[in-house]
């Protein structure tokens, strides 16, 4: 370590100083924030202690958006993982084109969320949309439908975050030497035999890694479902984070709208936590 | 998507696609014929799977009459939504936005996040590690939960609807994935290198400036263009901090696109496609740069 205390402050200051404003106070701040009524439009600011959190307790829109955000995180990340390993073993089994595979891949990856929520309104508009269209002319309103929309707005989800899922364990199955798998068919294995003892388990850290990346996406997610849904219709799709964002800034109750936006952080603060005590196990065991 | 998983994924991809080259799989076998469908098959399945926005080119270049008798049969082509979203929509004036937000957020925390990651990866500072961790908690905040302060902050500063908001909105999340992608390419550089410089009677001033600069050069600019990316994408502080076309960006514009009666599905399908040539030119276009940017950095098994 270079002896210069003062020369690291110095450099390091202005960052700390715009991650205190920009960062660290607002985190502080929406705790504190739902400890009170806050409605700026008609000047009320008053600490009110826990009154938002017990409102919490016994608000069935809570306890929807509770009910649609644990269904579309485990649905859509429980997809993204499966569906993601299934593509990651077919392209890295490619002997030709993989560049042109992993470009494909890259397409929905890179688009803003926006531009993919606009994409999957239009496939699946009830009239003009090229979804209906393929199924026969059927007028099916995918997004519009209490029983249908939830499922729509998980599929184009995991349509644009599969490919993180996809990428990384491609990296990882592209490591594997080869040698491996050649002793693993001296030894007589079979390819499914091969995959459960060989490749499943030097893909689990990854696995979960991007599984951790995409919970903590899933629960805070907006774009997409704002966009599609709204969190419509009869708020069958209103997740905690779309629940939060109409409580701040469409009834404008900055203090219950925060408690809600702390409940998702702290649910994020959670899972981080969580799935570290996991990796960290995984890691001890090998 | 957040830039960290970006940064990673970059990585990772680029990883898979740079082996690719090397060309070998696990599964290869002496079957030669099976194997070219196979890769037929596989590839034909990548490109149904990205079909969604090869129907928004489809669909950006067909008039409107045939847009809305629905249907697969493609008869005729048109320029005329690039021509309307050019000349009559908000888009050309939120491209302008976007560039503008995303280049000065980029800006921002590059040069803070350079300055404070050699100071945390290299220099003896108080706090070190806890500042790492906050650093690393930082880039994992939901926006949700810091969206209702910050719009205190920015209305208290009298910035509602202006670049200055949104960048400073931007910067609550850019600069820590900054500082955690820098610090991870400052620490992967030998030591020895500075040592050198100041055994030579170079101060760390000038070390920072003329050893590790240039060393860190493809790996800043790996980060610049994830900064740059999750500026242009970002949508909630977007919306929330913007109020007329003077600020509004281009996920904004496209999620307010104006219609009369029905959404102008050609028009709105032609700005989706302006707004995604910039994110497609710039992953496809920089792959190179970025794997050796982002390979040491952001991928470490």
């Amino acid at each position: 370590m270079i002896r210069t205390r003062g020369l690291g402050l110095v450099l390091l200051a202005p960052a700390l100083a715009a991650l205190a404003v920009v960062t660290a106070y607002p985190a502080f701040s929406v705790i504190a924030l739902s400890l009170e009524r806050r409605v700026p439009v008609f000047q009320i600011e008053t600490f009110v202690g826990l009154a938002n959190y017990r409102f919490l307790l016994g608000d069935p829109a809570f306890w929807s958006a509770v009910r649609v955000t644990a269904l579309f995180t485990v649905v859509s990340v429980l997809l993204e993982v499966v569906t993601g390993v299934a593509l990651a073993l077919a392209v890295n089994g490619q002997r030709r084109w993989r560049a042109a595979a992993v470009g494909l891949l890259l397409l929905p990856w890179c688009v803003p969320g926006v531009v993919a929520a606009r994409a999957f309104e239009w496939l699946l508009h009830p009239t003009s949309g090229l979804v209906n269209a393929l199924l026969g002319g059927r007028a099916i309103n995918w997004l519009g439908e209490p029983g249908l929309a939830l499922g729509s707005v998980v599929v184009a989800d995991a349509w644009r975050t599969m490919p993180f899922v996809a990428l990384i364990a491609l990296a990882r199955l592209a490591a594997i030497p080869v040698s491996v798998h050649e002793a693993a068919a001296v030894d007589g294995a079979g390819r499914i035999a091969a995959f459960r003892t060989i490749t499943l388990p030097l893909l689990v850290p990854v696995l979960l890694v991007a599984a951790l990346f995409r919970t903590l996406d899933a629960l805070r997610v907006f774009d997409l479902p704002f966009v599609l849904t709204g969190g419509g219709p009869a708020s069958t799709t209103e997740t905690l984070t779309l629940y939060a964002y109409r409580s701040l800034f469409q009834t404008l109750q900055l203090g219950f709208g925060a408690a809600v936006a702390t409940v998702v952080f702290a649910l994020v603060i959670a899972t981080a936590w969580l799935y570290s005590v996991v990796l960290e196990r995984e890691e001890r065991r090998r | 998507m957040t830039g960290r998983q970006r940064a990673i994924e970059a990585g990772a991809g680029f990883a898979g696609a740079r082996r690719a080259w090397g060309g070998w799989g696990p599964f290869r076998g002496p079957h030669h014929d099976q194997s070219r469908v196979r890769d037929v098959v596989v590839l034909a399945a990548l490109a149904f799977y990205a079909s969604p926005i090869a129907w928004q080119l489809v669909t950006s270049l067909r008039p409107d009459a045939d847009l809305m008798e629905s249907g697969v049969g493609i008869t005729r082509l048109t320029g005329a939504h690039y021509v309307n979203v050019a000349t009559a929509s908000p888009l050309p004036r939120a491209l302008g936005n976007s560039a503008g937000i995303a280049v000065v957020t980029t800006a921002v925390a590059i040069l803070l996040g350079v300055a404070g990651a050699y100071a945390l990866a290299r220099l003896r500072v108080p706090g070190r590690r806890a500042i790492m961790l906050g650093v690393v908690m930082g880039t994992a905040f939901p926006a949700i939960a810091t969206v209702a302060p910050l719009y205190l902050i920015v209305r208290a500063l009298g910035l509602r609807d202006t670049w200055a908001a949104v960048v400073l909105a931007h910067t609550s999340f850019a600069l820590p994935l900054a500082l955690w992608l820098l610090a991870g390419f400052i620490r992967e550089l030998p030591r020895e290198m500075e040592e050198a410089a100041l055994v030579d009677g170079a101060s760390p001033t000038a070390a920072l400036r003329y050893v590790i600069l240039p060393a860190i050069a493809p790996g800043a600019a790996a980060a610049a263009v994830i900064t740059f990316l999750a500026s242009w994408n970002e949508f909630l502080f977007a919306y929330t901090f913007t109020a007329t076309e003077a600020s509004r960006t281009v996920p904004v514009a496209l999620a307010l696109f104006p219609g009369v009666f029905e959404v102008p599905w050609g028009d709105l399908a032609a700005a989706a496609v302006l707004a995604s040539v910039p994110p497609i030119a710039i992953v496809f276009g920089l792959q190179r740069h970025l794997v050796r940017g982002l390979l040491g950095g952001a991928v470490k098994e």
